[in-house]
């Protein structure tokens, strides 16, 4: 990766530069495997990047950086993702 | 082959821009900086300007443009005056911060209400903790060679901070004078491609302006210090270079004008800094031991420079500007630059606000009240208060 010598405010990619964000998460996606058609809308629409393509098209989240704001839930037609609220299940 | 051009300020500022090829002009007009804008647009026009012209809205979109093209690493240059400087202010803090060396002309007009189109320098002073480097000119020729110069100075590897060059409305801007011009080629010698210290760009994907946390915060300012204080050593370098390639010379931090055995030296910018100099002359022939420092460059701040002039004289300040409220910009640095290290005395006068003539014989007054002890504590009023 190019790094710049210059003290001003560049950011270069990287995971999770602000720490483990999946801690801010009040609601969480519960993912059902079984519905999914694969149409990786989620994916698509997941703008942390931690909904994880995996090589069928099947997808995975990344619980330790996503922040639960739901939209993969949204936008899922076949309503194989919901949201649950953090410690309610347990 | 050097050629002379006869035209106004503004023209000669458009020519020299288009001369250091920058990619994206974006500019929005005002009076009096208005025919420096029609000049570059003209060149689009007979094709010797070959960047990218924007037209804005307004000011602040203006330097934005400049912003968002110079943090993709090419040359920018825009121009304003008064007000539209004013309405770019929370841009320029932007510009220097992120560092990209944006150049661009200001002339010097009055800040309203108080409806008025004449010269004075509060518009530029009142812009002097953006982080810019800020020149004054005092002839066409000056604002030429000023321009090109600045390009150099703004984008060397060891500064990258924006360039302001200001200079008077209608004195300097509508005023035309025969100036020369040297080969295209020349220039893009003295010239080089910008090399950027950090661009936007595909390949390498950054996120510019993200959180940045208060320790690294103050790092970005005392890094901008040090870049101001790079350019006090490489002003004179570059000016050094100029005259050698092309034999003029206006100056670095500042142009000494007979100041050998002076017992004051009067400091003065701009085009009372020209006028001064027939006043210096007259003053001489009358037998008085005086000479002139004009300042060229007001940030960096030439404090090593004023200690040197005080350790061998008195001074005598004109403003034509005021920090309300305190006094003139040029009276309060060149006292705070003093300030334990000589015992010189500093007297200062206001003049030639709001676009009051200032002759070389109203210099000479103020000279001789100066010289005669005849001046006050605080800066006076020249013309409006009794000394």
């Amino acid at each position: 990766m190019k790094k710049y010598d210059v003290r001003t405010t560049i950011s270069y990619p990287t995971k999770g530069a602000m720490g483990k964000t999946g801690n801010w998460r009040v609601f969480t996606p519960i993912l059902d495997k079984k519905k999914c058609v694969k149409c990786l809308r989620c994916w698509i629409y997941c703008p942390e990047a931690t909904v994880i393509r995996n090589k069928d098209d099947t997808v995975d989240i990344d619980y330790e950086y996503c922040k639960g704001c739901g939209i993969c839930a949204d936008v899922c037609k076949v309503k194989a993702i919901v949201m649950e609220r953090v410690g309610e299940k347990e | 082959m050097t050629s002379v051009m006869i035209d106004t300020g503004n023209y000669i500022a458009a020519k020299a821009a288009v001369m250091c090829k920058p990619d994206v002009v974006a500019a929005y007009p005002i009076t009096p900086q208005t025919t420096l804008v029609e000049g570059i647009a003209n060149y689009v026009g007979t094709g010797e300007f070959k960047g990218e012209y924007i037209c804005v809205e307004s000011e602040h979109s203006a330097m934005a443009a400049c912003i968002g093209a110079s943090s993709t690493g090419v040359r920018t240059f825009t121009g304003t005056s008064s007000h539209g400087l004013l309405l770019m202010h929370e841009m320029l803090h932007w510009a220097a911060l992120a560092r990209l060396p944006v150049i661009m002309c200001n002339i010097n007009r009055v800040i309203g209400p108080g409806w008025n189109i004449w010269t004075d320098e509060n518009d530029s002073i009142s812009q002097r903790d953006t982080g810019w480097l800020q020149f004054y000119c005092s002839s066409n020729q000056e604002i030429f060679d000023t321009v090109i110069q600045a390009f150099k100075l703004g984008e060397h590897e060891k500064v990258s901070l924006p360039v302001m060059i200001s200079y008077n409305a209608f004195i300097l801007s509508h005023t035309s004078m025969p100036v020369y011009v040297p080969d295209q080629k020349d220039v893009d010698n003295f010239v080089k491609k910008r090399i950027p210290k950090w661009k936007l760009e595909v390949e390498n994907p950054i996120t510019f302006g993200n959180i940045i946390l208060p320790h690294e915060y103050e790092l970005v300012r005392k890094e901008m210090q040090e870049a101001q204080e790079n350019a006090l050593k490489l002003i004179p370098e570059i000016a050094k270079e100029w005259k050698k390639k092309f034999g003029r010379f206006h100056g670095d931090l500042l142009e000494f004008y007979k100041c050998e055995g002076a017992e004051y030296i009067l400091l003065s910018m701009g085009a009372i800094g020209a006028e001064s100099k027939v006043a210096i002359d007259n003053l001489q022939k009358e037998g008085y031991k005086i000479g002139l420092a004009r300042v060229r460059v007001i940030r960096p701040f030439p404090i090593e420079e004023i200690v040197k002039l005080g350790k061998k004289a008195d001074l005598i300040v004109i403003d034509r500007n005021i920090s309300v409220g305190m006094e003139g910009a040029l009276f309060s640095e060149v006292k705070s630059s003093l300030y334990g290290k000589t015992d010189a005395k500093v007297h200062g006068f206001i003049a030639g606000l709001g676009g009051k003539d200032v002759t070389f014989g109203d210099i000479e007054t103020m000279c001789k009240k100066a010289m005669k002890g005849k001046t006050k504590d605080h800066q006076v009023w020249y013309g409006l208060e009794e000394v």
